[in-house]
């Protein structure tokens, strides 16, 4: 009996990712717990595990596909002896497709036994699925493509109802087959480079934000000097086993200003607002083709040390895509620091749905007025953005004001 | 809507006029059919359709020779010409007046007369009708016209069939006594049907050819296997012979042939000319248009549309192959275009299916051998006899081959060529694989029932991979 592999969920609102990388070919041996393929989701990439034994008889989605349905079959599992025609010419998908998915309703029956609306719409679900990705297609087509190497997906039909045929095959612009996420309409002028859904995901999340959030900001300036001086004591005892950060220290003086200021710890829920008794900080990281934002949890229980060990971890695994969704999915507020880019002042917009998030520029050094006199210090500007249904301007004013004292004073954090 | 104002008229009630005709009443438009001799063209009254009840009756006095070997033996059998040419023209006639009733219950409106096309004005395209049995002409008028005007049989420039002596095929299918002795000038389709036929009813049959083979168009393999069959019955096969005149003697003909360089005289009692068609495109008024004719057909673009828009061309009138059932597809596919059908797909002339349906039977799509090797196609080529196959031995019809031809690369069916029992009725088969671009691997693994002859099919497609099982 052949077993077959679904695309997993990997994260409880995940419907769709794209199969980035296949880990085993067919004929491959596997035994449960084996990493069967790499699978990208709207902000992170994971492998994921085979719970069965068997032999890969099929491979069913290639490298690169997208939108692959949660639950649609991506491989079949075959057991030792049985055969899906090895060696032969190649069965048409479209037959073995239909083949697989009328086990795959009936597995997916037993998985959800306990919960039978579910059951019903993840039926339908992959219903439409099938016939979404279902590719009409002559036999001889079918044949000439995988000879010339051509993604039928790039394929448009002639035939009756869009059935590809031989002549489409032998029309087929060559071109988009090596642009296939970077099609090109006129070199000349500019390129077009498909959205990832890393990109999507970010563009729906901030416009959701811009939409929902009435936004307010509020700036002040730090002096950064004792900060300075203080990190640069507690690094110079390191022996190269740490090496504290600014960013990590305005990461603690964000958590212990949000247990002073708990209002400011908040998220809004329309029939409720929620209080957040943890600071859970998320970090925006700047990664290859966009960013994400892990979570320092805890925070207000971590020394600087622990904070810093964690922020290495996570943006190491952020930079390789390879973050998991606990591991970025939640977090009560947030931090965005281009000072390493020079950046004076910026206001970021808010991470939904927390309350607030904080921008932080860079330390320059700077006159300013002490005692009246005039003394050079390093200033860092920081710009608060609230959302105004959980956070009145007063409640961040006073949070930005207990930030700046303990900037100022780092000392006090040890209260 | 006037009676004189149309959305389509139809000049020509054959296989392309009248099922033009049908498709567009179909689709909602008003039709008009203006059709000059006979509904059903020659095809259904001078070619397809009588021939076929022609050869039905060889067939059975072929069989009425050979009742030794199904245990029977039968005396005093008596033949009447007469009957046997009655009965093909029933057939006939049965089925024109058919087609006349389809056409009512479909609401076309039929012109009995000459329709052509008057000279060029404005928008609207005029056609004047000479109506026959009456003096009067008419004057219609529609957006689009459909010119399906057929062909006629072909006279050389030396020699025209006088109905008596030299015959066409009409003469030929209403011969008022059966000849002692007939010389046929051409071994295409019609020469080989009226070769079997009269061979088989007794006649001494001499078979003229210009070219290096009977059968020009089929692959060289079938047509050997038709040469040396028709030898065995008696007929004689001139190839590499070009006539060269006719002698029209009162009662003989004596035909001048250049065989090899060699003049050489054959005495007939009567001559069939069957050396091909030409167009019917005399009086149409073509000329009040920029419509273009090569070699005598009108010119069309892929949608059978001439030069000029609006004016359209199907079956015999326009270019090749000549044959009712590319004339009847061309119709609908024609109207469709007129009607603004999306998704049509033009006409691929490499799968249309000829016929010839003389003893034994030919069928072939696609190309030949010749021709795949010409465009230097790397092919595989699977044969099956049909003195392999199990039905065709219990019929007591085993002569005959079923070639297939692939290419090898891609393993698309490039061409199928049929000799033997119903081979006709079989080529469908591989028609409708060349449609859905079936490779070997689903017509390898398609069922064929047995005991059929269909099974040669599918062994000849084993052959081009060397699976044959039985042979």
């Amino acid at each position: 009996m052949s077993i077959d592999i679904l695309m997993p969920a990997l994260s409880p609102t995940m419907e769709e990712g794209t199969l980035s990388k296949w880990l085993v070919k067919e004929g491959d041996n596997v035994v449960s717990g084996d990493l069967i393929a790499e699978i990208e989701t709207d902000k992170a990439t994971m492998e994921v595990e085979t719970i069965e034994d068997g032999i890969v008889g099929k491979l069913l989605v290639q490298e690169g596909e997208e939108a692959i349905k949660v639950n649609s079959v991506i491989a079949i599992l075959i057991e030792e002896g049985e055969t899906l025609k090895g060696n032969e010419p190649p069965l048409p998908k479209n037959e073995l497709k239909s083949e697989a998915s009328s086990n795959n309703n009936l597995e997916i029956k037993l998985d959800n036994s306990t919960n039978s609306k579910l059951n019903i719409e993840v039926n339908k679900d992959n219903l439409i699925n099938k016939d979404a990705n279902r590719i009409f297609i002559s036999p001889l087509a079918n044949r000439l493509a995988k000879q010339l190497d051509i993604n039928l997906k790039l394929v448009n039909g002639s035939g009756p109802n869009g059935r590809i045929v031989k002549f489409d095959i032998e029309n087929f612009d060559h071109n988009k087959k090596e642009n296939i996420n970077n099609i090109s309409l006129s070199e000349d002028n500019f390129e077009i480079i498909k959205n990832t859904s890393m990109r999507k995901t970010i563009a729906a999340r901030l416009v959701k934000s811009k939409n929902e959030a009435p936004h307010f900001y509020l700036s002040l300036d730090c002096n950064l000097d004792k900060l300075l001086e203080i990190r640069a004591s507690i690094n110079t005892k390191s022996n190269d086993k740490y090496k504290i950060s600014v960013n990590d220290m305005i990461i603690k003086a964000a958590s212990a200003s949000l247990i002073k200021v708990p209002k400011a710890n908040a998220s809004w829920e329309n029939e409720n607002t929620k209080y957040y008794k943890n600071t859970d900080i998320s970090v925006a990281v700047a990664i290859d083709g966009g960013l994400i934002t892990p979570i320092v949890r805890n925070v207000q229980s971590k020394g600087l040390y622990d904070i810093s060990s964690d922020m290495k971890y996570l943006s190491s695994k952020a930079k390789e895509g390879k973050l998991l969704p606990e591991e970025y999915i939640g977090g009560s507020f947030s931090i965005s620091n281009l000072g390493m880019f020079g950046i004076k002042q910026f206001s970021a917009v808010i991470n939904p749905p927390q309350g607030a998030i904080l921008a932080v520029g860079a330390g320059e050094r700077k006159a300013i007025v002490i005692n009246e006199n005039i003394s050079i210090a390093t200033v860092m500007s920081v710009t608060l953005s609230c959302d105004h249904r959980v956070i009145d301007g007063a409640v961040g004013a006073e949070f930005l004001s207990v930030f700046k004292e303990y900037i100022e004073n780092p000392s006090l954090m040890l209260l | 809507m006037s009676k004189d104002k149309f959305d389509l008229i139809i000049i020509g009630g054959g296989p392309g006029g009248y099922v033009a005709a049908i498709r567009a009443a179909q689709l909602g438009m008003s039709v008009s059919l203006i059709e000059d001799k006979h509904l059903g063209g020659i095809c259904l009254n001078w070619g397809c359709i009588p021939t076929k009840a022609l050869l039905k009756a060889s067939e059975v006095k072929h069989m009425l020779d050979n009742v030794g070997d199904f245990g029977f033996s039968v005396s005093n059998i008596q033949m009447d010409i007469s009957k046997i040419t009655q009965r093909s023209r029933d057939v006939a006639n049965q089925l024109s007046s058919g087609i006349k009733h389809l056409l009512k219950k479909n609401k076309v409106t039929v012109f009995d007369g000459f329709g052509y096309l008057d000279k060029k004005t404005t928008e609207v395209k005029k056609v004047i009708v000479r109506l026959k049995n009456n003096t009067k002409t008419l004057e219609l008028t529609a957006k689009n016209i459909i010119i399906a005007t057929g062909a006629r049989s072909r006279n050389l420039p030396f020699v025209s069939s006088d109905a008596i002596n030299i015959w066409d095929y009409k003469t030929a299918m209403t011969p008022p006594k059966l000849p002692s002795s007939l010389v046929i000038i051409g071994s295409g389709a019609i020469g080989m049907e009226f070769a079997s036929f009269y061979n088989d009813l007794g006649v001494n049959v001499t078979v003229v050819e210009a070219l290096n083979t009977i059968l020009p168009n089929e692959d060289e393999d079938i047509s050997q296997v038709v040469a040396s069959n028709f030898k065995k019955r008696g007929i004689i096969i001139k190839i590499n012979s070009s006539l060269k005149s006719v002698t029209n003697n009162t009662n003989s003909v004596c035909s001048e042939v250049v065989c090899d360089g060699k003049i050489e005289t054959i005495d007939s009692e009567k001559v069939i000319l069957a050396i091909g068609i030409i167009a019917n495109t005399e009086n149409l008024g073509l000329d009040n248009y920029d419509i273009k004719l090569k070699n005598g057909h009108i010119l069309t673009n892929e949608w059978l549309e001439t030069n000029e828009k609006g004016i359209y061309a199907i079956g015999d009138v326009t270019q090749g192959p000549w044959l009712a059932h590319k004339a009847s597809h061309e119709a609908t596919l024609c109207v469709e275009k007129i009607a603004g059908h999306k998704n049509l797909i033009p006409i691929d002339k490499t799968s249309i299916p000829g016929c010839t349906y003389c003893r034994p039977q030919v069928a072939s799509i696609g190309l030949t051998e010749k021709e795949a090797k010409s465009q230097k196609i790397d092919i595989k080529v699977g044969k099956f006899p049909f003195i392999g196959n199990g039905k065709a031995i219990a019929l007591g019809e085993a002569e005959g081959l079923v070639k297939t031809i692939f290419n090898k690369t891609t393993g698309e069916l490039i061409g199928a060529h049929m000799v033997g029992p119903e081979v006709t009725e079989l080529i469908q088969g591989f028609s409708i694989a060349k449609k859905l671009e079936t490779t070997e691997y689903e017509l390898m693994h398609t069922i064929f029932p047995h005991p059929t002859l269909s099974e040669a099919m599918h062994e000849s497609v084993l052959d081009a991979f060397d699976q044959a099982i039985h042979y």
